[in-house]
């Protein structure tokens, strides 16, 4: 096994190019999924018998192999990268729907009590109470959704896209590591980078949860 | 989409499908060896490492933070680093099962240990257990839910992922999924997918049967 550490330097452009793209397809089945999730997930927790159905239902799309999901998903959308992103936000799909539901579960029943008490609307309560207390609990979801996306989409390399899983075919083809080292290194970097930020987005989102430690 | 599933049913009954060093039965002989091995090696690893932590309270901070890092290495790098650092043999496809089980594992079992009530663990010490009858008498027996959370979590995940074995050109019920995308057999392809999550489904029935059953005189 050589590696040549000089590669790098030479392929700069394409590894910011890989980067980018492997970003792109995280975040759009991160932002898919819970496009997806939340409604649902406010059905599942309104209707209880949707609520076993949805999450297992969930629970068996998380067994399929994920290079299988994006082969079967040839005949839909073809090698382009709505085939990736569909793939992915199917795997977003249980760790954000089962979140949200528990996050909506966790919001105290005297609080939701309390607003209906005040005169608040349903959809109303939804927006300005219940999904604000159940954002640590989604946050998490997301967190965690970010990361397997990350991680996932180099399996997309098997259908020609993948972002930086084009480095892993790549040095495969060639009995090259260097190209796999620095894709795996650059994955690991981008998805502690990624969750670091969405802690930072929590922090600011949720107020309340660190204003309250200071007063005490 | 009807043709496919109506093609994928003959495709799982007929019997030549089934035998022969290509069947079903053999890929699914080879696909449970690598998942259950490689399953068994991570929980040999993880399992002391996550009681320790839980016990000592030392390493917490690699506990809690080893599943995030775990979620975010991307297996088909790791498969293909492997295999061109040791050539063609199985270590890439049980040193990425393997690194995929563990974190699982570690963080569940971690965090079934801290959850402990710490009156209970001080009314151990004080009646004189010594930290061994602590640790397997009463911190063991009350994690053994969220361990066993962790176990089946990590098994799951190693028999969807075991498909990778077939990248490098070994056998499972990956080899379907592979040679269908290499043919553009989507048949092929399907009644891969469908092998696998199936015995993902069954196994983890399979061990929370056993969880019943081992524990069933405490309330779960």
């Amino acid at each position: 096994m050589t590696t040549d550490w000089s590669w790098i330097g030479d392929h700069t452009d394409d590894l910011t190019t890989l980067t980018f793209s492997h970003l792109q397809a995280a975040f759009s089945a991160v932002f898919f999924g819970l496009l997806i999730s939340l409604p649902l997930a406010v059905v599942a927790h309104r209707i209880r018998p949707l609520r076993g159905l949805l999450l297992g239902l969930s629970n068996v799309l998380f067994t399929i192999p994920s290079i299988a999901v994006f082969v079967l998903l040839l005949p839909v959308s073809g090698l382009t990268r709505t085939t990736t992103v569909i793939g992915l936000t199917i795997y977003t799909l249980v760790v954000l729907l089962r979140n949200t539901v528990e996050g909506l579960d966790s919001v105290p029943a005297k609080t939701k009590e309390a607003a209906k008490a005040m005169g608040t609307r349903p959809l109303r309560a939804l927006l300005t109470v219940e999904l604000p207390l159940a954002l640590p609990v989604i946050m998490a979801g997301v967190r965690i959704a970010t990361v397997m996306s990350i991680s996932l989409v180099s399996v997309a390399t098997y259908i020609g896209d993948g972002g930086l899983g084009q480095l892993f075919t790549d040095g495969f083809q060639r009995n090259f590591p260097t190209p796999v080292i620095v894709g795996v290194v650059l994955t690991l970097l981008l998805a502690l980078v990624a969750d670091a930020l969405l802690v930072a987005v929590q922090y600011v989102l949720t107020p309340w949860t660190h204003r309250k430690q200071r007063a005490a | 989409m009807y043709e496919l599933f109506k093609n994928l049913g003959s495709w799982l009954v007929s019997g030549e499908q089934w035998s022969g060093s290509d069947g079903i039965g053999h890929r699914l002989a080879e696909h449970l060896q690598y998942s259950l091995l490689a399953t068994l090696v991570a929980a040999a690893i993880a399992l002391p490492l996550g009681l320790l932590i839980g016990h000592t309270g030392r390493g917490a901070f690699v506990a809690i933070n080893l599943a995030s890092f775990g979620r975010a290495l991307p297996t088909v790098g790791l498969v293909v680093l492997v295999f061109l650092a040791s050539g063609l043999s199985m270590w890439p496809v049980y040193v990425a099962l393997v690194a995929l089980a563990v974190p699982a594992i570690v963080t569940n079992t971690y965090a079934g240990m801290n959850a402990v009530d710490p009156d209970v663990r001080d009314a151990a010490r004080g009646q004189g257990m010594r930290w061994y009858q602590v640790l397997f008498q009463v911190e063991l027996p009350l994690a053994l839910p969220l361990i066993m959370t962790g176990l089946r979590l990590a098994l799951i995940q190693v028999v969807a992922t075991a498909t990778i074995a077939a990248y490098v050109s070994f056998g499972g019920l990956g080899r379907y999924v592979f040679d269908g995308l290499a043919q553009r057999d989507l048949v092929q392809v399907l009644g891969g997918a469908v092998l696998v999550a199936v015995v993902a489904v069954v196994l983890d029935l399979a061990l929370s049967g056993l969880q019943r059953v081992l524990f069933r005189h405490r309330p779960a």
